[in-house]
């Protein structure tokens, strides 16, 4: 099996980007702050995002002339990773991953919503539920009929705040990727496992939509939007796991019992041991989806460079969502009692990655998908 | 041939071309194995770090990985080098670091083309992980020192012209303190190799036993009571074996299970799919993760991933093996062959399953078991506190044995 070998390390610039967009966190949205947002009705945080998106999180794969970075998903998979690291409740993953990704891929079609995403002055949704996995089949939830769209997609990320919605709809001459305006939809909030990342059930009843993309190429659309985000998910897993690694390498060196730290018992160092091997082979995996999903954005990519970019993305999802999950388990259980309180922030980072496991596909099913494509097929009877 | 500057300023573009002149000079189809090695060492193409006339040329390590691309590029593959991997891997740089030039002048060559084979005297029955405990003693004897001890899983000792040997020198201080290393011709008298057949029914290794084994202080390496720190040379070189080639998707024991799986659809269920599927992921993580070292490495930046490897390795490997087993279900309650033999490395491909199942549990024993390789991890990378030491100040001789 060839496969080309991709470059896992991290650029200068990409370096860069991501000290300034970890010291815009840590001086805007610290545990404390994130801990007392959740327990209002304003969970995002539209002011921190409009400063995300002045250092140009918003648009990193845009090209500039639409005013967007021109970077790739290289680069917005290492502001994933600073915003998992800080469980950030801003749109990044539904807005400038989901919905961005699979307006570009309508081509020319919705370059002015594009525009207005990078620039930050608005935010879109994918209307998908956030369960849904990259290769299932192009959803019914929502009919369309002459420009009319009816129906219920529940679990939306990122819908709340959004200005726009980027709706899936299937109607009598097929699949259809559809732009709605936010206003024209009924959007109600959902009570979630994760805090941070609200949901909402988004109900059209005769919205107006403009179609951007018809047929296969709203199926190829729907389907790179959610292999991108599938990619940038396991980044921003990596950026979980990787807190609750360093946290809790924090803890027990300073917490004491038995006359000593804990943190010098070969049980607990052990087991913090397996998990950094976990966190660094994640984060190979990690840039490895990364990257290869970029390069299947590039101009001139062709089936061989999407099959790998499926490949990479479902492996990382496979991989980094247990690790992610263990490491914030991990996490709760050795920090002991203070570890199962309200007050300490170990909790959005445990809720954060069960629920990010959940998303976009399980790893159980990533790994099913995997098996296609990689010729291991499951057994037939 | 061009002689292009040495040292530091040598690049990868510079030394591709010293390969390739090289290879024009010394065509790999039509010259002796050992004579073109024997050349390549004196062309400083050996280790191009080791310095110029010792088999190098000065070079950053990074690039020597360069060094071997070019060569196999050119159609250079060396054969039969399983016999020499504690020569080139530990004895070697340790050799390098730590001996007089009278010492490298004389074993690093003939080690380098396979001349002399080499062996590595550390284990002993009752000092395995914890090998600074180590009771074989060397006392002052003249201008020498006679040696007495039993060591322990030694491969390949029964081929070996020479050893690196660890022995106590002082047992009045504390255990890492009396420690000597030694350079050891195994046909010294005194030398006694017997096999250990181990739990595949074959001896890769052997006990040695040294009984009053003479070795000339000139073969003493590094100061007498520094063999510790010697020694972490050697097994810092042990676990770093990293680096060289991009290794494919599907490289190792994984690629034998999803043969198996793709060619006998008969043997598929449910729940054998799965555990592939897990197995096949964390083989791909496993490589993503050398490969990221590597690129790192060549750009001059190691991280601490090194140490992980052989880890994560092992406990693939048991995996595997043992999905394996499951996978041929009533095949697997047979075995290729218990005939005790003596084999020159682990030839894990071309034996049966149930081989595969046994010899993968020596992987996380043999090279640092997996509990040290924690420890390291815990205490060198995430800077966790020691556990407390009971043996710290104590000489060797009140410890408990």
């Amino acid at each position: 099996m060839s496969e080309k070998q991709l470059d896992l390390l991290y650029s200068e610039v990409e370096e860069e980007l991501r000290a300034s967009v970890r010291a815009l966190l840590e001086d805007k949205s610290p545990a404390s702050s994130v801990l007392a947002r959740v327990e209002t009705d304003q969970v995002t945080d539209t002011a921190l995002w409009k400063e995300l998106a002045d250092v140009g999180a918003a648009g990193l794969p845009v090209p500039e002339e639409l005013g967007g970075a021109g970077a790739s998903l290289r680069e917005s998979a290492v502001v994933a990773e600073e915003l998992g690291r800080a469980v950030a409740p801003v749109p990044f993953l539904g807005s400038a991953v989901l919905a961005t990704a699979a307006l570009q891929a309508c081509g020319t079609e919705a370059a002015a919503e594009l525009e207005a995403l990078a620039a930050g002055e608005s935010t879109a949704a994918l209307t998908v539920p956030l369960a849904a996995m990259p290769g299932a089949a192009f959803p019914e939830d929502v009919r369309a009929r002459d420009g009319r769209l009816e129906g219920t997609v529940r679990n939306v990320a990122d819908a709340l705040t959004a200005d726009t919605l980027v709706v899936a709809a299937s109607g009598p001459d097929g699949p259809g990727l559809y732009v709605v305006a936010a206003d024209e939809a009924r959007i109600t909030p959902v009570v979630t496992l994760d805090l941070t990342r609200p949901l909402a059930e988004v109900s059209l009843e005769g919205a107006a939509g403009r179609r951007v993309a018809a047929g296969a190429d709203a199926e190829k659309a729907l389907r790179r939007a959610l292999v991108a985000g599938a990619a940038v998910l396991s980044a921003e897993q990596l950026g979980v796991a990787q807190w609750a690694l360093d946290a809790t390498v924090d803890y027990v060196k300073t917490r004491t019992q038995f006359g000593r730290p804990i943190g010098s018992f070969q049980a607990i160092k052990h087991r913090l041991a397996d998990l950094w091997v976990a966190v660094s082979q994640s984060r190979a995996v990690v840039r490895s989806a990364a990257s290869a999903v970029a390069a299947a954005q590039e101009p001139g990519a062709g089936d061989a460079e999407r099959t790998e970019a499926e490949v990479n993305a479902s492996l990382a999802q496979a991989f980094v969502s247990g690790v992610a999950v263990t490491a914030a388990e991990e996490a709760v259980q050795l920090h002991g009692g203070i570890g199962f309180t309200w007050e300490h922030p170990v909790h959005l980072y445990l809720k954060r990655a069960k629920s990010d496991a959940l998303a976009l596909g399980t790893a159980d099913r990533h790994r099913l998908a995997l098996s296609g494509l990689v010729d291991l097929p499951a057994p037939t009877a | 041939m061009t002689t292009a500057p040495a040292g530091a300023s040598l690049d990868a573009p510079a030394l591709r071309q010293r390969v390739a002149d090289f290879v024009a000079e010394h065509d790999p189809a039509t010259t002796d194995q050992r004579e073109f090695l024997a050349a390549r060492f004196d062309a400083g193409l050996a280790w191009v770090h080791f310095p110029e006339g010792e088999g190098g040329l000065g070079a950053p390590r990074a690039l020597q990985s360069v060094v071997d691309e070019e060569f196999e590029r050119l159609g250079y593959t060396p054969v039969g080098r399983e016999g020499l991997v504690i020569g080139l891997g530990m004895a070697a740089p340790t050799i390098l670091a730590f001996g007089t030039s009278e010492q490298r002048a004389r074993y690093l060559k003939p080690l380098y083309t396979g001349e002399e084979v080499w062996c590595q005297l550390f284990s002993e029955p009752g000092a395995g992980s914890d090998l600074a405990a180590l009771g074989t003693r060397a006392v002052r004897d003249g201008d020498g020192w006679t040696v007495t001890g039993q060591k322990v899983w030694t491969s390949l000792a029964h081929r070996a012209d020479f050893a690196i040997l660890v022995a106590r020198t002082d047992p009045d201080v504390p255990k890492h303190k009396g420690i000597t290393y030694f350079i050891c011709d195994m046909s010294t008298d005194g030398v006694d190799v017997r096999a250990l057949r181990q739990i595949t029914g074959e001896a890769e290794f052997n006990e040695v036993y040294l009984n009053d084994v003479r070795i000339p202080d000139t073969q003493r390496l590094g100061d007498e009571g520094e063999g510790w720190r010697v020694a972490q040379t050697t097994l810092m070189n042990e676990r770093v074996s990293i680096g060289g080639y991009p290794e494919p998707r599907e490289g190792g024991l994984i690629a034998v299970v999803s043969h198996i799986w793709r060619t006998r659809p008969e043997l598929r269920t449910p729940g054998l799919h799965d555990a592939l599927m897990r197995l096949w992921v964390d083989a791909e993580a496993a490589r993503l993760t050398k490969e990221r070292l590597r690129q790192q490495l060549a750009i001059g930046q190691p991280g601490p991933e090194g140490s992980a490897a052989k880890f994560s390795f092992s406990r693939l490997n048991q995996e595997i093996s043992g999905l394996e087993l499951e996978m041929l279900g009533g095949e697997g309650l047979t075995y290729d062959d218990w005939t005790f033999r003596r084999p020159e490395g682990v030839e894990m491909a071309k034996r049966s399953a149930g081989f595969r199942y046994l010899r993968s549990k020596g992987n996380s024993i043999e090279g640092g078991t997996s509990e040290i390789l924690r420890n390291i991890i815990a205490e060198r990378v995430l800077g966790l506190p020691a556990e407390p030491r009971v043996d710290k100040d104590v000489a060797w001789k009140d410890l408990p044995k």
